[in-house]
């Protein structure tokens, strides 16, 4: 606690300090020495390329590395939604998600394969994240939203070789535009025109602009000259606000505005190689013992280096009232009053008395609140929340209202902030980002745990909280092709090691659970159509489970020939003939619309079916509901309603064989061999006369069969005497036709108690025939 | 006494033998190669099984009840028998029938499949017997694994709290000596049509099970997308364990989908096991011939395996050749007898009490196949069973298929048997690449008139899984192919000539059949006492897809070569060397010849003898590991969805 004034350094009216946000994890040969380097603003993640891309979380756990086989990369940068873009030097910007996995790519434009990009920037616009590129033909590319991409391809420069000294992108007026300086010369460079412009004040010795810094909100700008010099005004380039001589003359390797919200104090953070400047109206100089990277914070810089990462800021003033040395501020007494309370000592009350005297106790433990948001130790913040807890207890009317956000936020905060998830977000930062954008940024980095505890400790609702999370992370199992359901099962009876902590297991319950539930169901479809695995595996869920899902989900889908199935499965369980009916009429429907013509035909010819069968059976008392047709037609047969079976096959046209062969299988069964005399006469049959036969030997009645032996056809003649046992006549026919394969049938029926004579018959005829 | 009562039987061996001897009789032994290598003892998967089984049911202290899902009771009887159980406190034991229990016991315990219906049935009895104010101990043991839907259910219908449950990871029942089964007929229907993959883990940690025993294995073939996937469910599983270092007793595996070959598991079988299965079904090992096999009144269930002397002699054979096998064997049964004539007393004492029963138990077994043949013998003739089979022939010949367009025709207007046409119309499909669309729906429309409309849902299925489909106008997807490849990248093109390919389910077969020489030319006699091919196991008209890969790729050590089949084979092949140790010259010899073949979806027995061919050529041995044991008609049967 005394020392929380220890890293201050003045500057000016205000002070400035250096917090150490964490001790990278990563192990770099070189620290950062030669590596291209990209850190995402709000503690995002880090990349770092050249000739392997790896990609760590700010606390230098790494999220991905592979080595990297496309062109050479020249710019590294990040996309407002943590994507990574690497651009090459022909152009081409690839993208990848923060694990490594490449997403898309796209060109620049032909000019820039041709001429070669020189330099390139990254830059983030209430439009997205936009690429900036400058050729070997010194002229300039944009593309103000990689997402909607739109290549501009801006003026040309009077005067411009190569690249320009420094160059900045700015968006102004709802435009972006760029800056660059060409030795003394300062140009604004917008879709039509290219405007020279002079800050006001830029001090005259002066002959070159080596390098510029426009701040994170694009309001000022900060230019650096080769004599030193270094210029502070608006981006309009209206205003100077102030100048400061440097007396380094080397040009710095990075300058980037630091600043906070509202603060008055103009000041800049330039880096040479082992040398830190703050630069406002005074100026402060850290040294550097390792190669650093400053990354622009919305209130202050983060120095990333080799071992350390850090964030310098200027003092909050709430925390300057409260700790700086002898401050009577009111918070300063409040927290005095509460630490003499913590010994039990009387003093408490004497500083107690002293801030109510003013009147001042609202305002004290405002400021402690306030103060404990900016502090990164959770000790610090402890105390100074416990200190405004005490002060609230003399207080009747103070709204509680901003005590408990700030406790709840300093909890989210701080588990962000831990090690092993590495965003190391202010207070104001996160106000600016807001809770959805955090729970975004935790689900793309597959922290779906941590979302979902978020999302209930903050009560966010469920459709924008828990539910968002379980749908992102039931997708991303999809993704891995992975039978999540199954998946589960292993993983909850503790099988899978690799996932054995009991949260995790009670998270990812809760995730198949969710598939469950009506929120969402709509998206949850939509999500679904393009996970087949997934789908079939729900449908089969369903199946088992919700079969009013299942309709829904084929609704969603238009899946008219499934929906189909679903009435015709439905209709089987249905008892009552009408509501079957119009379950088919449904399933009609829809083959139709799934032009599956043959299916609504079929299942309009059931529906005719069902219809007679029920006249027939309120007629005639049969029992035919549900019969196929030919089991229809066969019942008919046998209870001798000749009329209507004739009728049932002239409607749905039987074929005709089809129809002797039932009729023919009937009448034997019935032993009605007069009938089927006649029918046999009645017309040529079209399934010819050894089915006749057949049938009859079936019934035991060679007597009939015997009767259409003569009538079948030659090729069948040994067959329809063989099934009758004639096996002389079977001989005959056999010898007749000369055909040895049929002789041989013949004499494979024939056993010792043949005829002699007929046997050596059949032997001689097949020698002939043989020798044919 | 004895002696008079064998001479009765003797009498009836005698009768049956002067039957069979006037049937061909022939050499039946195959030259066996004296170098191929022994079979792993698989016995010890039975003992693990138990093992687990019995520390489990103690998990549950005291007395209880024990209800077995329906199709586990066979396999649970491989492995432990009902006096085992009751050694551990198993009270009364039941079947899983979905009605409400009678049970008095305390303490229940269920043994079950993770099917959700079981749990709901389960859910049920619980909240039955809360509604009765009735306490008592719940227990399911979920085999082989739980699924995260059964727990779900539990907690949905509020009885989490009240069963406690546990896993009887009892994967893999050896049937045989080289063959292991899944038991998991849903297999081929959830995962292939409904596109559930919850097997996949199940067949990945089945692999790993044989892996952690009877590995490490140095080489791993496969194809298919579910083989591609159960094996990289299997590395996982490897990478996550420990490594220890043994002398590997199985060399190779080969993963085959079941829905690489469907026209094997189509053809009718024609080797004796085979036939057994498709006329009688073989259960978990197990047949039961009924009084026309027995000739008397009662059933007998006999285990067909090795053990079984005579049937191990003929399983593999023909079906033409059986008899004469059988006759040889009754008379050489006749000559053993024979042998008491002239016998002094101590002779014959000696005969009693060494020969004779062993020579009974071949009698009894003799005369059960040779019924079992005779009863084949006959229904075969009955359905006409020589044309049904010239049918086939043409259709994997690809010849005169107008006249056996009219053979199917005939088949279902007669209504002969509802899956046999089904079956006849896939094969059809499969082996033409499609039907014409003019005979797609009038074959359709005839089916429905003969077997009810509710088969448009199977033909719905068989479309979905490629069995039986419609010709596509051949230029369409390629033109379609064509115009989005200019729209991406290549790769992306690939990937989606890949999705079309599947989309259209393309079987390819006469292209494969004659890049890979699987329809010998029908005008060369083929010697089916001598079996110069695989082809034999279909009486030398096809050698099964199957097989030939296994084939070919053990021969050339990886798919180089196949390329064009596996592109028409929709890819997924796979070739990975696993072990370290491969260069181990002392680990070349035994178990770089012994092969597990594991096919996901089912295999047949023909495709077993196939493969037990193909060892006894070559000097392998195979072990066929499946989900289950399949022929046309299970595969059939679990495409139908004619009820509710």
């Amino acid at each position: 606690m005394a020392f929380i004034t220890a890293n201050w350094n003045p500057l000016g009216e205000a002070f400035y300090r250096k917090i150490e946000l964490y001790e990278m994890g990563w192990s770099l040969r070189d620290g950062l020495k030669d590596c291209l380097v990209a850190a995402a603003p709000y503690g995002g993640p880090i990349g770092d390329a050249r000739p392997q891309l790896e990609i760590y979380s700010s606390s230098g756990t790494n999220m991905a590395s592979f080595p990297w086989k496309s062109g050479p990369v020249r710019q590294l940068g990040w996309t407002v939604c943590d994507d990574l873009l690497c651009i090459q030097e022909d152009g081409t910007v690839l993208i990848y998600d923060l694990f490594g996995a490449f997403k898309r790519h796209f060109s620049m434009g032909n000019e820039v394969v041709q001429n070669q990009m020189l330099e390139a920037k990254v830059f983030h616009s209430p439009y997205g994240t936009g690429v900036a590129i400058v050729t070997g033909a010194s002229r300039f590319t944009l593309a103000t939203n990689i997402d909607d991409l739109k290549l501009r391809r801006l003026p040309e420069v009077p005067g411009l070789q190569g690249a320009p000294s420094c160059w900045a992108v700015l968006t102004q007026d709802r435009q972006t535009k760029v800056l660059l300086a060409n030795g003394a010369d300062l140009y604004i460079l917008d879709n039509t025109s290219c405007t020279p412009v002079t800050p006001p004040g830029l001090s005259p010795q002066a002959c070159s602009i080596v390098n510029m810094a426009v701040s994170f909100s694009y309001k000022y700008l900060a230019l650096f000259t080769d004599s030193g010099h270094l210029w502070m005004g608006s981006a309009n380039l209206k205003d100077k606000l102030s100048e400061v001589d440097t007396k380094v003359r080397t040009p710095p390797k990075q300058m980037v505005w630091c600043r906070r919200p509202k603060s008055q104090q103009p000041s800049v953070v330039i880096m040479w190689d082992r040398l830190l400047l703050v630069a406002g109206e005074r100026q402060h100089k850290y040294t550097l013992d390792e190669e650093s990277v400053c990354v622009a914070e919305l209130d202050g810089v983060r120095i990333v280096g080799g071992s350390r990462h850090e964030l310098l800021q200027e003092v909050p003033s709430a925390c300057q009232d409260i700790f700086k040395i002898a401050s009577m501020a009111p918070g300063a007494l409040l927290l005095e009053a509460h630490k003499e309370y913590d010994k039990s000592s009387q003093k408490a009350d004497e500083y107690l008395r002293e801030i109510k005297e003013q009147s001042v106790l609202g305002e004290a433990v405002r400021q402690c609140v306030e103060a404990a948001g900016y502090e990164h130790e959770p000790e610090t913040q402890k105390t100074l929340l416990r200190a405004a807890s005490f002060g609230k207890c003399f207080l009747s009317n103070y709204p509680p209202e901003p005590f408990v956000s700030m406790c709840r936020d300093l909890k989210v905060l701080n588990a962000v902030r831990d090690y092993t998830v590495g965003i190391p977000l202010t207070h104001t930062q996160y106000k600016q980002m807001t809770v959805q954008v955090l729970i975004d940024r935790l689900v793309y980095r597959k922290l779906y745990p941590l979302a979902i505890e978020i999302c209930r400790y903050l009560k966010t609702p469920e459709y924008q909280g828990v539910s968002r999370v379980l749908k992102h992370w039931a997708c991303a199992f999809c993704q891995t092709g992975v039978n999540f359901l199954d998946d589960m099962g292993p993983i909850m009876s503790g099988e899978n090691q690799t996932l054995h902590s009991t949260v995790r297991t009670s998270y990812q319950r809760s995730m198949v659970t969710y598939l469950k539930n009506e929120m969402n169901r709509g998206d949850f479809f939509m999500t679904l159509r393009n996970q087949p695995v997934a789908l079939s595996l729900y449908r089969q869920f369903c199946k088992h489970q919700e079969q009013d899902t299942l309709k829904d989900l084929f609704n969603q889908d238009d899946d008219h020939q499934e929906l189909g199935n679903f009435y015709v499965k439905a209709s089987y369980k249905e008892k009552k003939l009408e509501a079957r009916l119009s379950l088919l009429q449904s399933a009609v429907d829809e083959y139709n619309k799934a032009k599956n013509e043959f299916a609504a035909k079929a299942t309009e010819e059931e529906m005719k079916l069902l219809r007679f069968q029920r006249r027939l059976d309120e007629e005639k008392g049969e029992a035919l509901l549900g019969l196929s047709l030919q089991e229809t037609l066969h019942a008919l047969l046998t209870s001798n309603f000749h009329k209507q079976a004739e009728q049932l096959y002239r409607d749905f046209r039987v074929p005709d064989k089809r129809y002797w062969w039932l009729k023919l299988t009937a009448l034997a069964e019935k032993d009605d061999w007069e009938e089927m005399e006649k029918f046999a006469k009645s017309k040529k049959s079209p399934i010819g006369y050894l089915p006749f036969v057949e049938v009859c030997v079936k019934q035991h009645n060679k007597y009939e069969a015997k009767k259409y032996v003569s009538k079948v056809t030659p090729e069948q003649k040994v067959k329809a005497h063989l099934a009758i046992g004639d096996l002389e006549g079977a001989a005959e026919a056999a010898i007749d036709r000369r055909s040895e394969g049929e002789i041989s049938t013949v004499l494979s029926r024939c056993s010792p108690t043949t005829d002699r004579a007929l046997l050596e018959r059949l032997n001689r005829a097949r020698s002939t025939a043989s020798k044919k | 006494m004895t002696v008079v009562v064998l001479i009765a039987i003797y009498r009836e061996v005698k009768g049956w033998a002067g039957v069979l001897l006037c049937s061909t009789s022939g050499p039946m032994a195959h030259s066996v190669r004296r170098d191929a290598p022994e079979l792993p003892d698989f016995s010890l998967l039975k003992r693990l099984a138990r093992d687990q089984l019995i520390y489990l049911l103690e998990q549950l202290p005291g007395r209880k009840d024990l209800f077995i899902e329906a199709d586990l009771m066979s396999p649970l009887d491989r492995i432990a028998n009902v006096t085992t159980l009751k050694q551990h406190d198993v009270d009364k034991l039941y079947k899983v029938e979905y009605k409400p229990i009678v049970s008095t016991s305390d303490q229940l315990c269920f043994l079950i499949r993770p099917r959700i219906k079981t749990v709901k049935w389960i859910c049920d009895v619980v909240n039955a017997d809360k509604a009765f104010g009735r306490f008592r101990k719940y227990k399911i043991i979920f085999s082989p694994q739980k699924f995260y839907a059964c727990e779900n259910l539990l907690e949905e219908q509020g009885i989490f709290g009240d069963v406690t449950t546990d896993e009887w990871s009892f994967y893999l029942l050896p049937l045989d000596d080289d063959i292991i089964s899944l038991e998991l007929p849903e297999f081929f229907r959830d995962n292939f049509l409904e596109g559930d993959q919850r097997w996949v883990r199940t067949a990945g940690s089945a692999l790993h099970l044989l892996h952690s025993v009877y590995g490490p294995f140095s080489k791993l073939y496969g194809i298919g997308r579910c083989s591609k996937m159960a094996y990289e469910s299997w590395r996982e599983q490897v990478e996550e364990g420990e490594q220890r270092a043994r002398q590997a007793e199985i060399g190779n595996v080969f993963l085959i989908d079941r829905d690489v070959d469907l026209v094997t598991p189509l053809c009718s079988q024609v080797v004796y096991e085979g036939l057994v299965d498709d006329i009688f079904r073989i259960k978990c090992g197990c047949v039961e011939f009924g009084p026309d096999v027995t000739s008397s009144d009662k059933s007998i269930k006999v285990m067909l395996n090795s053990q079984d002397k005579v049937f191990n002699e003929i399983r593999n054979e023909h079906f033409s050749q059986v008899f004469g096998f059988l006759s040889q064997k009754a008379r050489n049964l006749q000559t053993a007898y024979d042998k008491r004539s002239g016998m002094d007393i101590k002779q014959m004492k000696t005969f009693v009490s060494e020969e004779l029963k062993g020579l009974k138990q071949e009698h009894r077994l003799l005369s059960l196949h040779i019924g079992a043949s005779e009863s084949m013998m006959k229904r075969k003739t009955k359905q006409d069973f020589q044309e049904l089979l010239k049918t086939e022939h043409s259709l994997l010949e690809g010849f005169e298929i107008r006249e056996c367009i009219s053979y199917i025709e005939e088949h279902i207007n007669r209504q002969v048997s509802m899956v046999e046409s089904m079956r006849l119309l896939c094969l059809l499909s499969l082996t033409e690449n499609g039907l014409l669309p003019k005979d797609y729906r009038s074959l359709k429309a005839q089916f429905l008139q003969s077997y009810g409309i509710d088969h448009l849902l199977t033909f719905s299925n068989l479309k979905q899984l490629g069995l039986l489909v419609e010709q596509q106008p051949g230029e369409t997807l390629t033109v379609m192919e064509s115009r989005v490849g200019k729209l991406v990248n290549d790769k992306t093109a690939g990937k989606l000539t890949d999705a079309f390919s599947s989309l259209a389910k393309k079987s390819n077969f006469r292209a494969l059949g004659r890049r890979l020489n699987l329809v010998p030319k029908s005008d060369e006699e083929y010697d089916l006492r001598v079996p110069r091919d695989m082809a034999y196991i279909f009486s030398g008209a096809y050698i099964p897809l199957s097989c030939k890969l296994i084939e070919q790729v053990l021969e050339r050590d990886g798919w180089t070569g196949l390329e064009e089949v596996t592109r028409m084979l929709n890819g997924h092949e796979f070739a990975v060397t696993a072990g370290s140790n491969g260069s181990d010259a002392r680990v070349k010899t035994d178990s770089q010849r012994i092969i597990l073949v594991m096919f996901l979806g089912g295999c047949t027995f023909s495709e077993i003898s196939a493969l037990r061919f193909l060892g006894r050529e070559k000097g392998l041995k195979f072990i066929v590991v499946t989900t289950a044991i399949t022929n046309s008609a299970r595969l059939l049967e679990s495409m139908l969805d004619n009820h509710a």
